[in-house]
């Protein structure tokens, strides 16, 4: 593809190539309402209503509810993650081959992710709550006689953070899996390595940077859960994680400086956890990046 | 190889690859089982005259979505949800096509740069950007109307049209568009002559899939819209966070519309796309199956 379009370039590159001109929109687009806002939030967290330009930085990490609304998110985002990237990863292996199975699977897990996380919310405070359906199931074949706390507290989010996250992780993996090509596996399962063998030598290698790209977009979307946070957990206490802080400072407390600080802190606490997961990456793999194309 | 063939060593491992398969499969029915349940509990509270600890309601009744929808002033949020969606839908994909064309065909000095900014939407979460977003928007005076809140969601949807189309760009034969040129065809007309049929399918899956995560999107209408300027999905946030004011039964009736519009357009794009495309881009090499 690209040696075509290589060649076609000098009969069309004449003055200068106007095709050039068609990313001009986007770009724009993404400069002024992508960049620039986030430019200006930076800026305008070092221009506090009061104090020096470091003034909303030590705010946050001298006030009690502020700075470890970090250590809440991170302890939501990090073991979230980890369950969905670690039980999608098996499933997605199992259903490599195409089948109906895997139709029919993809298709349902979407159900999830579209639904949104608001939705899913209500759906569990109406059937994990305290008269719902499973409460009464367990109490029916008197599995479990105490009252069930699923809602309002840590495990209300986490369930939730799973459920909107795992059939994202999971279609993630499995669209990299397929894309590896099966011929390498057969070929290592002629010379007798059987699925365990092959899951190890051959696809675990391939789908590293799969994993570490699908880990990543897990995790960040686990951290900055809101509506959750705020529907099924206790937004003052155990799950006061640091995007409902940035929208406290934002539009209770009508301080932009602040939230876009805190805003910053989020982005760059994300960033640490996402260079950490590269860094990983390449310490255990340092092969072609886009392998199993054949 | 060796290690690959001394792992098989037969019978004992055989049970413990079957409770290994059993185990996985036992998680995926309970996870699905559990949504099923909980999506059916949500269904059966919204016609549930009176629910109180019983496996099923006392009596039935649909009251609740006619009540829901003068409470919540439906009618005004779905024609919202509508505007907002398709000028989305549209928008993204008038700047996102062309931009899309250009990565796909050209190589230029920065293209890696340009590639990073149109990715980067996409691994930041919203509330990040979302929050400096909507200080700029309330500056420019566009936060709290339809208007914001478009340019809001067009921030993630046009990167995802440019990711989904590239592909689909790259598998056209650039004879064709040389064609085109060498009968002296403009740009223009190359692009509505040959580029845009070839691509029909490529971008009716693109808006489905923008359309869908669009409706579903949160943070970033909920950071920039006003009371008038909102999406369902907003709407039914504010009607669960002031739960204990409405009845439970209302707010759920409200949920099943939400759930109703967004499953019917799912159904809707899952005729056209691989329900993998809505979270990663597709094959550029689809292989048979």
């Amino acid at each position: 593809m690209n040696t075509v379009a290589a060649a076609a370039g000098p009969l069309s590159r004449t003055p200068f190539d106007r095709t050039l001109l068609l990313v001009v929109p986007a770009a724009a687009f993404m400069l002024l309402l992508f960049v620039y806002p986030f430019l200006y939030g930076l800026a305008l967290s070092f221009n506090p209503k009061e104090g020096g330009a470091l003034a909303n930085y030590s705010h946050f990490f001298t006030t009690d509810n502020l700075w470890p609304t970090i250590w809440t998110t991170l302890r939501l985002a990090l073991p979230a993650t980890l369950i969905n990237v670690g039980l999608a990863l098996p499933i997605a292996f199992k259903m490599r081959q195409k089948s109906p199975y895997q139709r029919i699977a993809t298709t349902i897990l979407v159900i999830p992710i579209t639904l949104g996380t608001v939705l899913i919310a209500q759906g569990m405070l109406t059937y994990f709550g305290p008269k719902g359906w499973l409460s009464q199931f367990l109490q029916f074949f008197h599995l479990y006689e105490g009252s069930i706390r699923l809602t309002h507290n840590y495990w209300g989010v986490l369930i939730s953070l799973v459920i909107s996250g795992f059939p994202f992780a999971f279609l993630l993996i499995l669209s990299y899996i397929t894309g590896i090509d099966p011929v390498l596996a057969r070929a290592a399962s002629t010379l007798g390595a059987n699925p365990r063998a092959q899951f190890r030598t051959i696809y675990l290698p391939l789908l590293a940077p799969g994993l570490a790209m699908c880990f990543c977009l897990a995790f960040v979307q686990a951290f900055s859960v809101f509506p959750s946070a705020v529907l099924l957990g206790s937004p003052a206490g155990p799950t006061r994680v640091i995007s409902i802080a940035a929208y406290e400072a934002a539009f209770e407390q009508y301080d932009y400086s602040l939230a876009s600080a805190i805003a910053m802190i989020m982005g760059f606490v994300q960033l640490v956890i996402v260079a950490a997961v590269l860094g990983v990456r390449n310490l255990m793999y340092r092969g072609p990046v886009s392998g199993g194309k054949g | 190889m060796s290690a690959a063939i001394s792992s098989r060593r037969g019978g004992d491992h055989r049970w413990l690859d079957r409770a290994w398969t059993g185990l996985l499969w036992g998680l995926m029915t309970l996870f699905l089982v559990n949504i099923g349940l909980m999506i059916a509990a949500v269904a059966t509270n919204s016609f549930a005259k009176r629910w109180l600890g019983t496996w099923l309601p006392d009596g039935w009744t649909t009251n609740w979505y006619v009540s829901a929808w003068k409470e919540f002033q439906l009618d005004a949020i779905l024609i919202v949800t509508v505007e907002v969606v398709f000028a989305v839908v549209f928008l993204a994909l008038l700047i996102g096509v062309p931009a899309a064309y250009t990565l796909a065909r050209r190589n230029f000095p920065g293209k890696r740069l340009l590639m990073l900014l149109f990715l980067l939407p996409l691994m930041v979460p919203p509330i990040t950007y979302g929050i400096p977003l909507a200080t700029v928007l309330y500056k420019a005076q566009l936060a709290g109307t339809i208007y914001g809140v478009i340019l809001a969601n067009l921030i993630p949807a046009a990167p995802f049209v440019i990711l989904v189309m590239t592909p689909f760009i790259e598998q056209i034969d650039p004879n064709l568009e040389s064609a085109a040129r060498v009968f002296g065809a403009s740009t223009g007309r190359m692009f509505w002559h040959i580029l845009v049929p070839l691509l029909g399918p490529g971008i009716l899956a693109a808006s489905l899939l923008v359309l869908v995560r669009t409706i579903a999107l949160f943070e970033l209408t909920f950071l920039t819209a006003g009371p008038d300027s909102q999406t369902l999905v907003v709407a039914l946030y504010y009607a669960v966070f002031a739960a204990g004011v409405r009845a439970p039964q209302s707010v759920d009736a409200m949920a099943m519309v939400y759930m109703m519009v967004t499953l019917a357009w799912l159904l809707i794009a899952l005729r056209f796309v691989n329900p993998t495309q809505l979270v990663s881009r597709v094959k550029e090499h689809p292989q048979p199956a």
